[in-house]
């Protein structure tokens, strides 16, 4: 299995490099067209159903079948709109906001494994590079904030970069534990580490008797990182009008929501590689049914890949319309005092299994 | 200490003797001036709120009024009697049924008119499935306020289904000018008492869920309890009434304390929260007792239909009076609202068909203007999680 892997590992972005510029093009236009995709598509239109399910309602039903083109006339309708700058704005900061945003969420797709054959680069820093450039979000959350000249912005940004700041700690101290496991900061290292016969008992959540700590923490300061409900206070609708983008419109304000789609998607991805095997299939090799050769492989690979990922955004989108939202307090002392101290726990309980122990 | 010493205006100089100065860099950060609304997602209309804030805690708090002032009480001398009930339809607008009963009690009460049983019984049922209907958009909103969206909509479609008999009974959904002077104006439709019981049954349990719903929820608790305190003197002599009396612990309503119509008849209890789930006096109080208030007043429209007397020949519009030109005389009526005690002072010249004079007492204007009291110290998020649990409703307010 893992010799195999290994033989098909980066083969189709390796292909596409070697076309040169051409191909050089394509490789980034890929994750960029998927995030289009998954944001019209599973971002918008399936968070509206799934919300609505959830609150007996039907959700959009008139563009198109079962409302499919509801999206389509939404990013018409936002195209149409005219582009306003407020007068008293700092035009430069405002403009510059949603595009740092957007390439801050764009960026850490580079090193996303889509399947074992595909990755954008494959740098042996991989999950260190997506931690810390997603986290150049908050310099755009910023630049929105204040640029717009508006006070509820300017309490959105402030909280906004209070929180991000904050949950990097015990998302960045959880991630460590399965970069620990894996000896590896290198998505497909760590993915490759997570290879066996057993199917996803070999994946690190079941490796080490603490890893689920770490995930559910890495998890929880995810929710966070990417302001999603119930951490969704600097953009706390109710209380903040719609926090630092109160003031955006049109395409601008597109743009930060499609920033927003691919953050919660990149959370997800990295969730899926630390702990759940990445593009790796679930189903154990049983006997003579050997399910997990079966089921693994470059195509295979997107499919896990993209349905594990895709099933924590549903999570992110449950839980989005299930709770209330914390006060701003509340989330500090839920990450300094709850979170951090756990994800050290785990950090150390880890780092002492890795040395004793390690797999078994 | 040498005057020409440059200070900077955040340093603080303490003397401790004459001869030892403390120098203090002060931490305190700029007051920050903030208008929340007139068009704010949690103002409920058109408030305004105008905030004084240190950082995220509120310094002071001050509500500004009168953007949907509609002249309620100059329109009232202008109108006869019988045409003012549309204009108190108007004006908490979540509670119809219970502002023209209010209005309508009080007239009776000048004019001495006399009622069938019969329709003191309508009254209640409709006035109760109306004050469930308030109380379902209060619930839902405040959950609302505090970022969950799915309660919201579940309350709604409880609410729907009250919507729905009341314009079966009178053809309007939210104003429905149905109680008038002296009687109603329509009977119920064939089969509405059936109706109004499978309703009952059906929202029981639902009640019992949206209770659960929010009160075991975690992060609501943590949002509401011991947030917005307001003691039982403070919201006695500011004139507090209905659920926010109620919070801070009062036994205090007026279906009970001053019956009218045949309330005193109905079994029923004051829904007084008993401080185990919630601090009394906080916002959760106040949610939990219009939580409690729903399953009473289920309680009041099960009995209701039970007494009902059934007359097949019963005219709703036997004791409307004609004309109503009541007496030279001063009264003032009140009824428990929803949102607390709704008053009507109408004061009659004996000349003519119009009021000389017509104030509404509203129980949102009062209970509003603890606003700031209950919001000093607070966080900017509490400050919406204490407008929702007032539950104003600015027509209301402003009138």
């Amino acid at each position: 299995m893992q010799h195999l892997a290994l033989a098909e590992l980066n083969s189709w972005s390796n292909a596409l490099a070697d076309l040169g510029i051409v191909g050089l093009l394509i490789i980034p236009a890929i994750p960029l067209v998927f995030i289009a995709v998954y944001a019209l598509y599973y971002g918008v239109y399936g968070e509206r159903k799934v919300s609505a399910f959830m609150q007996d309602r039907l959700g959009p039903m008139e563009v198109g079948k079962w409302g499919l083109l509801q999206t389509i006339a939404d990013i018409l309708k936002l195209i149409h709109k005219e582009d306003i700058v407020p007068k008293a704005a700092d035009k430069f900061l405002f403009v510059i906001g949603p595009a740092i945003l957007f390439v801050g969420a764009f960026s850490a797709f580079a090193v996303l494994p889509y399947s074992s054959a595909f990755i954008g680069a494959d740098l042996n820093v991989g999950l260190f590079y997506a931690i810390s450039i997603v986290s150049l979000e908050v310099v755009g959350i910023l630049a929105a904030g204040w640029g717009s000249n508006n006070k509820w912005s300017l309490y959105g940004a402030i909280r906004s970069v209070a929180q991000i700041v904050s949950y990097e700690i015990p998302a960045a101290t959880a991630l460590l534990c399965a970069a620990m496991m894996a000896g590896t900061l290198s998505m497909q290292g760590m993915i490759l580490e997570q290879a066996g016969p057993k199917g996803f008992l070999d994946w690190f959540l079941f490796q080490s008797p603490i890893a689920w700590l770490a995930f559910i923490v890495y998890f929880i300061s995810s929710l966070a990182e990417v302001n999603r409900a119930p951490f969704d206070i600097p953009e706390a609708e109710s209380e903040l009008v719609a926090g630092y983008f109160t003031e955006y419109g049109g395409m601008k304000f597109a743009i930060i929501f499609l920033a927003e789609y691919a953050s919660m998607f990149m959370v997800s991805a990295i969730i899926t590689v630390a702990f759940l095997g990445g593009w790796l299939s679930p189903l154990p090799n049983i006997g003579s049914l050997a399910l997990n050769d079966w089921t693994n492989g470059p195509i295979w690979g997107v499919f896990w890949m993209l349905s594990k990922s895709l099933f924590f955004v549903f999570v992110q989108m449950w839980l989005r319309w299930t709770l209330p939202r914390l006060r701003v307090d509340q989330l500090m002392f839920l990450c300094w005092k709850v979170l951090i101290p756990f994800a050290f726990l785990a950090f150390t309980i880890t780092a002492f299994w890795e040395i004793y122990v390690g797999r078994w | 200490m040498s005057d020409d010493l440059h200070i900077e205006p955040t340093v603080r100089l303490t003397s401790v003797d004459e001869n030892t100065t403390i120098l203090e860099k002060d931490l305190d950060t700029e007051h920050m001036l903030v208008q929340m609304g007139p068009q704010h997602p949690s103002t409920h209309g058109v408030l305004r709120v105008e905030l004084l804030t240190d950082g995220e805690v509120i310094v002071k708090a001050t509500p500004h009024l009168g953007y949907l002032h509609r002249c309620f009480e100059k329109h009232a001398e202008n109108i006869d009697y019988p045409g003012i009930i549309p204009y108190a339809d108007r004006m908490d607008y979540l509670a119809s049924m219970n502002n023209d009963l209010g209005f309508a009690v009080t007239m009776e009460k000048l004019m001495g008119i006399e009622i069938p049983e019969r329709i003191d019984y309508m009254r209640i049922i409709v006035s109760e499935l109306n004050r469930i209907a308030s109380h379902l958009v209060a619930v839902g909103t405040y959950a609302i306020d505090l970022g969950a969206f799915t309660p919201f909509l579940f309350c709604f479609r409880d609410r729907e289904h009250i919507l729905n008999l009341l314009e079966w009974l009178c053809g309007a959904r939210m104003l429905y000018n149905y109680i008038w002077i002296g009687g109603v104006s329509h009977d119920f439709p064939p089969k509405f008492k059936e109706r109004v019981l499978e309703f009952v049954r059906y929202f029981k349990p639902k009640a019992r869920e949206i209770y659960r719903l929010l009160t075991e929820n975690e992060i609501f608790v943590q949002r509401t309890r011991n947030i917005g305190l307001l003691p039982a003197d403070v919201a006695i002599n500011a004139g507090a009434s209905g659920p926010m009396l109620r919070g801070s612990g009062v036994k205090w309503d007026l279906r009970r304390n001053d019956p009218y119509s045949l309330y005193h008849e109905l079994e029923f209890d004051i829904a007084v929260p008993d401080g185990k789930a919630s601090v009394i006096g906080d916002c959760l109080s106040r949610h939990l007792v219009r939580a409690i208030e729903i399953e009473e007043s289920l309680k009041i429209i099960e009995q209701c239909i039970d007494k009902m007397p059934d007359d097949p020949n019963f005219d709703p519009h036997a004791t409307v009076p004609k004309r109503v030109k009541p007496k030279a005389g001063e009264i003032y009526g009140r009824t428990e609202a929803p949102r607390g005690e709704l008053g009507f002072y109408v004061v009659s010249d004996g000349k003519g068909t119009k009021p000389y004079r017509c104030k509404a007492r509203s129980s949102c204007f009062v209970n509003l203007s603890l606003l700031g009291e209950m919001a000093k110290g607070q966080y900017l998020a509490d400050v919406v999680a204490i407008i929702g649990s007032i539950d104003i409703v600015l027509g209301e307010v402003d009138r």
